[in-house]
């Protein structure tokens, strides 16, 4: 089913939305998206969605299993609190992507903003996975608390870093990987940089193969750089903080 | 006219487009743009600026004015007369809309600064000085008059209510310019007050804000030193009056007064080069009252600029698109796209740096 | 008759005492002997805790000697007690540390604000947190010029000295206190990035190491001072006066003026050191100017020139002419400042709180326009974080701490410094006492310290929304009064709370 979503106010497309997912729609396309908030937010049920345009603010916030595809730039707050499902955007993304994400995907074709994967966090088999394409902004991965983010770099301009600095400050589980190793001066104090071994190859395998599906990516090229881990090196880092 | 309110904080939109060759569109794109960011705003504050607009009058100081009542026209009419030439006066043309209710009366004035008053004057002061003077005068001593703006053929448009609904009121698809700036506002109270929607506009100087400066306390402090009164319930003033002192008193560039604004962090400075760590350790030294913190973007513009820029650690939200001359900025992606669906290039703004878009060199306006 | 009572009890539980006489060794004020028993001389006891505080048992305890006075409001037992002491000797009373009486703390009637919705609160830990700040005169703005495509400074700054942390450490001198006491301070000085403060003793040859942290003191004795240790610190202090006794001058007992001291402060050995109440080469304020030059001229006007004063009722207008005496730093220490020695009249009837000082003067400096040619560094009565915090958003760049820096090296307050026997081997010469304060251990407690205010002043400043120190220096928009009235509002720059 398509929706001409051109000059709807967001609740009304929302509306459309939830009213297309109970009658039993299974796929939707949504045309020119521009701006609305809060897409699939209200969906308890597997949708696909295909959303030609840039959807607005908090795109799959809460989500509960749907699938979502981007045929545009997305704006902030992407998969906010998501609880389970996928999101594709084919294009790049803005801040705090996949804030306190419990489960799912997010994969994102190019760069992303301030803050992505900030406090994504994981529990017994909900495990989030957020794969960035191109380069991330200050304080990625910050409070993490579970669920791996991957950040591979590709097609990047000369000199333009592979993240910003306050690289997973505050990182208190869960890995992000790198497909470089960082300088020691933009990590937060409380992680450390490893080299991923056979097991995290083996781990990340699936998730690139399917982010690479998506994009067209060959994921041998992909690998042919190593990948580098950062762990949070003590649950609780902040030992020496109190008196008592 | 000062407001009788506290400070009122509050949340927003800001969209802002430039024509980098100078060439003039209307209002009507701006309007669309800001209008997409409807939920941004909660109706209480809208406003536009635009530059270029009054080809006619582009040597004179173009006035907007707000009054309560006719009384407070002939009285700020009375004292400008004193000071000024005034060419031109007449009331801005509006229109009515349903949503605009309790307008003010708004008027415009094109003068000019008689060389002898100004030589007259106790101290030397330049001609913009004058001006600032004058206009400072006006929104702390004329009850019930403000100064929405006071730039050179450029304008600003600005009330309470929804900014789609303040640019029909004030016929903005009538004008052309080739900067425009909009502003859609949320305070968090309801202070009726038409003065403190934004832009707020000294001479030249446009500035569209969203976001809370969370120093404005002694960022207001700082600028009282200078003469600057902030007084206009908002701390949007400051970032107008800041970038005023450094840059067209003191003549810091414009790159560099962003960078006062939105210092860098010292960690960052003390791994620069010498001379760098040098200059970026005196900014910090010299003008750390002028440092903005707190969640802020903001644009700014003047006759031939137009500046986007976030706080350091990027607290509020910025997109940047670019297409053939144009350059547009605007708090979401879909604000632009509204506009402009095919981008030639379109990037999230990094926090601390500035986005600066200027006329082409030679481009005369 | 001796009508003076004690004022303490030492009480020795005889059961648990093991006869170590550790607490007999340990009370530099000679109230303890050992006659078969640790026996108390109670007269003598000082309430310092040493003999409670080293004792392996718990043996022993301090209490307030009960003895009742008839009471009344207005002849209270401190004004009887004194009367006898003053009958008996003749003399003025002396004591130590700062102000004792329960005069308005302001610091106790202002609240801080913090972010909620409109402006988000900024994580601490996790994000930047500046505090770094710079003492030093500030020019009203820069020049730069643009070379080879880069911006470059044309100004020429004048001095700047860097804190890591906006504390300094309070002047106290080599003579007041003990070496082990200057080596703790100028060693956490260097760790913490910030500066310690020679007082007017002079500089001991041991903390030469520690030029970079240094403050040295020029006071009216001028003792030790010569081109070398002007040259010994980042920046030269004039001491005018300070909290605690403004308008007096000092005056080290002979008896403290051992070798090293003798040594240090270019002194006979057993040579009372006064410290006149003026400069004689200042008696009006460009004398000042001429001195503060002579300062410059002789370190070639590369260290900042800080002028101490105490808090007074004239404070704003003197603070100005320092400004416009040439001063780079203006150091204001309020009523509750410390010190070694003072006359009790002094110490708690003259001066005003560093509070209403401090907004004084920062206003005064702003509407002159001049508030960027000086630091401000307010002192006098500091005791927490919170205090500290507080005089910043009233305008203080940085504060000094003394008395909190001595509490944390194990002072108990007793107030007794001015005898020169302290138990803690802080504020005495006697070696064996000395002895006792382990400079390296005393050294790590400053520094926690130092380390504990700075994280509770990060803290603050997230809840702010701010994250460098300089947005909330003299942000007085960022404090609320509570229980004052509208004057002292008004002096203060603050609103009520719930305005």
């Amino acid at each position: 089913m398509q929706i001409d979503a051109k000059g709807m106010y967001y609740r009304d497309l929302n509306q459309l939305i939830l009213k297309a997912a109970e009658s039993g729609e299974e796929e939707l396309i949504l045309n020119n998206v521009n701006g609305q908030r809060y897409i699939a937010s209200n969906l308890d049920k597997k949708l696909r969605i295909v959303i030609n345009g840039v959807p607005g603010n908090d795109l799959a916030a809460f989500m509960n299993g749907s699938e979502i595809i981007v045929n545009a730039n997305g704006q902030d707050a992407i998969g906010n609190t998501m609880n389970d499902g996928l999101i594709v955007v084919h294009g790049h993304a803005g801040d705090t992507v996949g804030y306190g994400m419990r489960n799912g995907k997010i994969y994102v074709r190019d760069n992303v903003g301030y803050r992505v994967g900030i406090h994504m966090k994981e529990y017994q088999d909900s495990v989030p996975v957020l794969i960035i394409g191109g380069t991330a902004g200050r304080f990625l991965g910050e409070y993490m608390a579970g669920g791996i983010l991957i950040v591979l770099g590709l097609n990047r301009k000369s000199n333009e870093p592979l993240t910003g600095d306050y690289l997973g400050t505050g990182m208190h589980g869960g890995v992000i990987y790198l497909r470089e190793k960082p300088e020691k001066d933009i990590l937060g104090k409380e992680v450390a940089v490893f080299d991923a071994d056979d097991n995290d190859y083996a781990k990340i395998m699936p998730f690139l193969e399917e982010y690479c599906e998506y994009f067209n990516y060959d994921v041998q090229e992909i690998l042919k750089q190593p990948f580098y881990k950062l762990l949070p090196v003590s649950k609780r880092p902040y030992g020496r903080l109190y008196a008592y | 006219m000062i407001g009788t309110f506290p400070r009122i904080p509050s949340g927003c939109a800001i969209s802002g487009m430039i024509n980098k060759k100078g060439q003039c569109m209307t209002g009507e794109a701006i309007i669309q743009s800001i209008a997409l960011m409807h939920d941004r705003s909660n109706g209480l504050g809208g406003g536009f600026a635009a530059y270029g607009i009054y080809p006619r009058f582009k040597e004179h100081y173009a006035l907007h004015m707000l009054y309560n009542s006719e009384k407070d026209r002939l009285a700020t009419e009375e004292y400008l007369k004193d000071k000024f030439v005034i060419d031109m006066s007449e009331p801005i043309p509006t229109r009515n809309v349903p949503n605009i209710t309790d307008a003010p009366l708004v008027w415009r004035y094109f003068l000019k600064v008689d060389p002898k008053a100004l030589s007259e004057q106790e101290n030397q002061v330049d001609e913009t000085d004058y001006v600032v003077a004058a206009v400072m005068h006006i929104n702390n001593c004329i009850e019930g008059a403000f100064v929405m703006s006071s730039g050179k053929n450029m304008g600003a448009f600005k009330g309470v209510g929804y900014p789609e609904d303040i640019g029909r009121f004030f016929r903005l698809e009538e004008y052309e310019g080739y900067i425009w700036i909009a502003h859609g506002r949320f305070p968090t109270n309801t202070p009726g007050w038409w003065g403190g929607a934004h832009p707020f506009c000294l001479l030249d100087w446009s500035v569209v804000h969203n976001g809370e400066i969370s120093s404005y306390g002694i960022n207001k402090r700082y600028l009282e030193m200078f003469g600057y009164k902030c007084e206009l319930q908002t701390d949007t003033e400051v970032v107008s009056y800041l970038v005023d002192l450094m840059h067209r008193k003191q003549g810091i560039p414009l790159e560099i007064a962003c960078k006062v604004l939105a210092a860098p962090l010292w960690k960052d400075i003390d791994k620069m080069e010498p001379d760098q760590k040098e200059l970026f350790t005196a900014l910090r030294q010299v003008y750390g009252s002028a440092l903005l913190n707190g969640p802020f973007s903001f644009i700014i513009a003047n006759s031939r600029a137009m500046i986007g820029l976030n706080d350091r650690i990027k607290l509020r939200p910025m997109t940047v698109g670019v297409k053939d001359d144009m350059v547009y900025m605007a708090s979401e992606e879909s604000a632009i796209r509204e506009i402009c669906p095919d981008l030639d290039d379109v990037w999230i703004a990094k926090g601390g740096e500035a986005i600066i878009a200027e006329l082409e060199e030679g481009v005369e306006v | 008759m001796n009508y003076l009572m004690p004022e303490f009890l030492v009480q020795v539980d005889h059961e648990r005492c093991r006869r170590c006489k550790l607490c007999v060794n340990n009370c530099g004020f000679e109230a303890l002997d050992f006659k078969e028993r640790v026996v108390s001389d109670d007269s003598k006891c000082v309430a310092c805790h040493r003999c409670v505080l080293v004792c392996p048992e718990r043996a022993i305890n301090v209490v307030k000697n009960p003895v009742a006075f008839k009471e009344s409001y207005h002849w209270n037992v401190e004004h009887i007690k004194n009367i006898y002491k003053q009958a008996a000797t003749g003399g003025k009373l002396l004591t130590a540390t700062g102000n004792e009486k329960p005069y308005k703390s302001y610091f106790d009637h202002l609240v801080l604000d913090a972010c909620q919705v409109t402006n988000p609160s900024i994580d601490p830990l996790r994000e930047p947190m500046e505090l770094r700040t710079y003492l030093g005169s500030k020019p009203d703005k820069v020049e730069i010029v643009k070379e080879n495509g880069k911006y470059k400074l044309k100004t020429k700054m004048p001095p700047q000295v860097k804190l890591e942390t906006p504390i300094v450490f309070a002047a106290m001198s080599y003579g007041a206190i003990s070496l082990n006491a200057h080596k703790a301070l100028a060693a956490a000085a260097k760790e913490c990035g910030i500066l310690y403060n020679t007082g007017e003793g002079g500089l001991h040859r041991d903390l030469y190491e520690y030029a970079d942290h240094t403050i040295v003191q020029v006071a009216s004795g001028r003792f030790g001072i010569d081109r070398e240790y002007l040259n010994k610190g980042v920046m030269v202090e004039i001491k005018i006066g300070q909290g605690a006794k403004p308008g007096i001058g000092g005056h080290l007992p002979g008896e403290k003026v051992d070798e090293e001291v003798s040594q240090t402060r270019r002194i006979p050995v057993g040579s009372d050191a006064i410290s006149p109440a003026p400069h004689h080469d200042i008696y009006s304020i460009e004398d000042l100017s001429q001195l503060i030059y002579a300062i410059k001229e002789a370190t070639n006007y590369q260290k900042p020139v800080c002028v101490k004063i105490a808090a007074v009722h004239n404070v704003a207008a003197i603070a100005s002419g320092i400004a416009r005496a040439g001063a780079d730093v203006i150091y204001i220490d309020g009523f509750r400042g410390g010190t070694g020695a003072t006359p009790a009249t002094i110490r708690d009837h003259v001066g005003i709180p560093i509070e209403m000082a401090l907004a004084a003067v920062d206003d005064r400096l702003r509407s002159e326009g001049i508030r960027n040619r000086v630091s401000i560094i307010a002192s006098g009565g500091i005791r927490s974080s919170a205090d500290m915090i507080k005089a910043i958003a009233l305008g203080a760049d940085a504060v000094g701490i003394g008395t909190a820096a001595l509490i944390a090296i194990g002072c108990q307050m007793c107030q007794k410094c001015h005898t020169g026997r302290c138990s803690w081997g802080i504020a005495t010469q006697r070696p064996e006492r000395v002895r006792v304060l382990k400079p390296e251990k005393a050294k790590e407690q400053l520094v926690n310290l130092v380390r504990s205010w700075s994280l509770e002043l990060k803290e603050i400043l997230g809840a702010l929304g701010v994250n460098a120190v300089e947005s909330l220096r003299g942000s007085r928009e960022r404090l609320r009064g509570i229980g004052l009235n509208q004057i002292e509002l008004e002096i203060l720059g603050v609103k009520p709370v719930g305005r």
